[in-house]
């Protein structure tokens, strides 16, 4: 069975309220078509996961100027002063996690582990609130997984069994993300044969992905 | 030769043949120019590769090969990439030989403060705090003040990126290196004297008997 669906039905799954990641990071590696539409239909409240609010015109910024956004979890705001003025303004609420511990809390979700041990923040805000472990005489955060609703992500080559083959620094987030979310969109910058990504190249498995869409549609 | 380009320079001085490095944006980025022809230095970017290459030529830009600051890069041959995960694995697992960075504020203690300024600028940690803490050497690498004021302080006031990790600062004025008993003053930048860098440094300076003009 083929994943590979129209845009206007995997856009009927995000809904107001949602808990969505997006994989990419300054928008290198981030389903802008999806966003595009997203923007366009208007869905709101939306907490994101993401590493950084990309650019006011890029990525993930773009849900961001458009205020749709309710709560962004990511490392990283300096490149779209929107996210800064909106959590100064109080409009949209921002939990800044170190870059590493976030790739750790999602894949600690996707891998159905209870945590994380880091010792990145020990000393810092970071570690505020949170319980510290020792282990072997060195301190440690605990450190919870990140799951979403639905996870949108974006592939260079797909194939109809979702299988996805991730070109040059596009990778980032996208395999971590697409096993950490209960629904798993791939857009995809090209569609192919099943078969025609060899075995040995798929990054993500098709396992972990439910629906492909083309991009620029 | 500009304020930058010498701490550049001085700062690639540091590096040894084979050493895996991240730099991170602004000044730390210029410290690849100015590595010997004579070693290789592997750069690590933690947007997901290893085996950074320069800027490609005008028109030769690949939409998905960035830098960690969105700009265009290559790679060199032996380069790979991987999956944010993997990048911090390299990162925090001690993978790493050196970092270097920018500072806004950095301490006696090796203390190092870059990511906020509460209520005016918070660009959030990026990979900071992980790369601090899992790289083997921390080098900072930044103007010796901010506008006349002391950035290396008896103790940092703004917010932490991490705790005790700072190894060597490297100003337009001097190198200085943390150590348990303070900082010790390595080299001095030829036309400075040691009154100069005293009045413009917060925190005590040790001042050793072999101080060293510093060379680039």
């Amino acid at each position: 069975m083929s994943k590979v669906v129209e845009l206007e039905r995997v856009l009927e799954l995000v809904k107001d309220g949602m808990v969505v990641m997006i994989g990419g990071f300054l928008a290198v590696g981030t389903p802008e078509t999806i966003i595009d539409k997203l923007v366009e239909k208007g869905v709101k409240d939306l907490t994101i996961i993401c590493n950084d609010t990309a650019f006011p015109d890029k990525g993930i910024g773009k849900l961001v100027v458009n205020k749709q956004v309710k709560r962004v979890i990511t490392s990283h705001i300096g490149t779209n002063p929107e996210t800064g003025r909106q959590m100064n303004a109080g409009e949209m609420e921002v939990d800044l996690v170190p870059q590493g511990t976030l790739a750790e809390r999602i894949r600690a979700a996707g891998a159905g582990l209870g945590g994380i041990l880091t010792p990145t923040g020990i000393g810092t805000v970071v570690e505020e609130g949170k319980e510290k472990i020792l282990v072997n005489n060195k301190e440690y955060l605990l450190e919870l997984p990140l799951k979403a609703d639905i996870a949108l992500l974006r592939g260079s080559k797909v194939d109809a069994k979702g299988n996805v083959w991730y070109n040059n620094a596009t990778r980032n987030f996208n395999p971590l993300m697409a096993t950490a979310a209960d629904v798993v969109i791939v857009e995809a910058e090209e569609i192919v044969e099943t078969g025609d990504i060899d075995a040995n190249n798929v990054v993500t498995s098709g396992i972990f992905v439910d629906y492909i869409v083309k991009e620029g549609k | 030769m500009d304020y930058r380009e010498k701490i550049a320079r001085r700062v690639a001085m540091e590096l040894e043949d084979g050493d895996i490095v991240n730099l991170g944006i602004g000044m730390p980025t210029m410290v690849a120019n100015y590595v010997s022809d004579d070693i290789e230095v592997i750069l690590q970017s933690e947007n997901g590769f290893i085996g950074m290459g320069t800027a490609p030529k005008a028109g030769e830009e690949d939409k998905d090969l960035v830098n960690a600051g969105a700009m265009p890069v290559t790679v060199k041959k032996g380069a790979c990439f991987f999956d944010s995960a993997t990048s911090f694995v390299i990162i925090r697992g001690g993978h790493v030989d050196a970092t270097v960075l920018g500072a806004l504020q950095v301490d006696a203690k090796g203390n190092l403060a870059n990511w906020m300024i509460p209520g005016k600028m918070v660009p959030g940690m990026g990979g900071a705090m992980d790369l601090v803490v899992g790289a083997k050497k921390v080098i900072i690498a930044m103007e010796h003040t901010a506008k006349g004021r002391p950035k290396i302080l008896k103790e940092c006031t703004l917010p932490l990126t991490a705790a005790g990790e700072v190894d060597l600062i490297v100003t337009e004025m001097g190198v200085m290196e943390v150590t348990d008993k303070g900082l010790v003053l390595k080299e001095i930048a030829e036309g400075v004297t040691v009154d100069e860098i005293k009045a413009a440094t917060e925190a005590d300076l040790i001042i050793p008997s072999d101080l060293k003009q510093m060379n680039v």
